[in-house]
């Protein structure tokens, strides 16, 4: 790539500018509820968040501070790639630090820190449709959503207790927006399912692939969908984190030698470093440098 | 053509339709916010935020229609020039401006349909003040309860109830924008 002169404000032309925004408005205009959109080519791969990369071109002031992560970590592959490229062709600034941040694109993970007004998170969505691996058919899910015929998702939850016990879906857990639409909060660990309740930021979805866009406006609501005899939890692993001995955020969990150590590591990179900097210390973290 | 008609588009397009979408975005998932926003000069009786609105979401692709109010020479060209929308009547048409007067009835305008809602008009309407006095609105977007003077309740209302269908609409004045979507319970007080 070459400077950013060289490409539009935020690489996106104009014209395909004004057809993502009247469809995230939309999108915000109907919680939950999948608007379609012409999702374009872009530098990247599907899959590697096209979507979210769009929704987040047609988000972008010149005044943003832009954050990027993939599983919660701010210096993946992913997440070191589309920050650079926002860099490039937007010329926004960047940061690590979710306080910090305007724009938050996120893959997989919902910061712990908890947002505020005026942040604007984008989750990269690789499949929107939360009942397409019960019905293949989008003409068929459409007429579901239509008629807010869920019954089929309950039927696989209960199918989960019936055959583990207790409802195994551990992530892509499904939430029913504003009592209307059942809503795919994408690959999100079912640990992060609350977090989307009542949320200060605006949450913006953007599936590239399946040319989705969909929204959850500040301080809606998200119910994980349970039944009264199996409640929803959020769960994690039954751990603190090895490095900042935080006993309450969501942990990766690192195979360390073929002997079969591991550690246990918040997956939010931010979140690890800010407490290690603060002062905080797990069994197999060392001292950080005050920050 | 008159001349004024190839006036006051944005400067910089790219990044003062950016800054002016964000407001948009904004004020339609923060009901009862009021935001400014600025950089057209649209011809009288427009004013700079119904302007900015056009300018920012519409082109080529969305059907606009003029209320009577609104329905001038200048504004057909200015609109035309600016955005190349097609100026179509009220059942046709994707965005719709006018003053409240020009717009009802409301029930003209798409609804979308049961099955994709989204195919629903936005209504940009004009309106001599705002502020966060009157009906008291709830729902997606609002922590608790926020208040808008809206131009009267009861098609707010029957909007609602269509609910996920329905219009969504923008309210201007002078640089001012606050939305109203669809989502958004309006009670008079």
């Amino acid at each position: 790539m070459t400077d950013q002169s060289a490409y539009n404000f935020a690489y996106l032309d104009e014209q395909t500018k004004r057809m993502i925004r009247r469809a995230i408005l939309k999108g915000v205009a109907i919680p939950g509820y999948q608007v379609p959109f012409a999702s374009r080519e872009m530098p990247m791969p599907y899959g590697w968040g096209t979507g979210g990369v769009q929704v987040t071109a047609a988000c972008l002031v010149p005044e943003d501070r832009l954050k990027v992560i993939d599983q919660g970590a701010d210096d993946t592959t992913n997440a070191v790639s589309i920050r650079r490229f926002f860099q490039r062709t937007a010329g926004v600034a960047v940061t690590e630090a979710t306080e910090e941040a305007t724009v938050i694109q996120t893959r997989h993970r919902i910061p712990e820190t908890p947002l505020t007004e005026g942040q604007i998170l984008v989750y990269q969505v690789p499949i929107p449709e939360p009942l397409r691996f019960l019905e293949p058919r989008e003409t068929e899910t459409r007429k579901m959503h239509e008629l807010e015929d869920y019954g089929l998702m309950h039927v696989k939850l209960y199918e989960d207790i019936s055959r583990h016990g207790q409802i195994a879906t551990a992530y892509d857990y499904p939430v029913k927006v504003e009592g209307r639409y059942v809503m795919d909060p994408s690959p999100i660990p079912k640990f992060d399912n609350p977090k989307l309740v009542g949320n200060a930021a605006i949450q913006l979805f953007g599936a590239g692939r399946e040319q989705r866009i969909y929204a959850l406006p500040p301080y809606s609501e998200a119910i994980s969908l349970d039944f009264e005899d199996y409640p929803f939890a959020a769960s994690k692993a039954d751990h603190a984190c090895d490095l900042c001995a935080a006993p309450d955020s969501y942990l990766d969990e690192v195979i360390t030698d073929d002997q079969g150590s591991r550690m246990f590591v918040c997956s939010d990179t931010d979140f690890c470093a800010s407490r290690r900097k603060a002062g905080h210390v797990g069994p197999m973290g060392t001292p950080m440098a005050g920050g | 053509m008159t001349p004024e008609a190839l006036l006051g588009g944005f400067a910089d397009a790219p990044r003062q339709s950016a800054r002016a979408f964000r407001a948009a975005l904004e004020s339609m998932a923060r009901p009862g916010t009021l935001w400014s926003v600025e950089g057209a000069a649209p011809p009288a009786p427009l004013s700079v935020a119904a302007g900015v609105l056009i300018l920012t979401l519409c082109d080529g692709t969305t059907p606009l229609h003029l209320g009577a109010s609104c329905d001038l020479p200048v504004v057909r060209e200015w609109v035309t020039f600016h955005t190349g929308a097609p100026l179509v009547t009220a059942d046709e048409a994707q965005f719709a401006l006018g003053t409240w007067a020009d717009l009802t009835p409301v029930d003209r305008f798409a609804i979308g349909l049961p099955d994709y809602p989204d195919r629903a008009a936005t209504l940009i309407v004009e309106m001599p003040s705002l502020e966060n006095k009157g009906p008291r609105l709830t729902g997606p977007g609002i922590k608790v309860v926020a208040h808008l003077s809206l131009p009267e309740t009861s098609a707010f209302r029957a909007n609602r109830a269509l609910f996920p269908q329905g219009f969504d609409t923008y309210l201007t004045s002078g640089a001012q924008v606050a939305g109203l979507p669809r989502s958004t319970i309006v009670e008079a007080v």
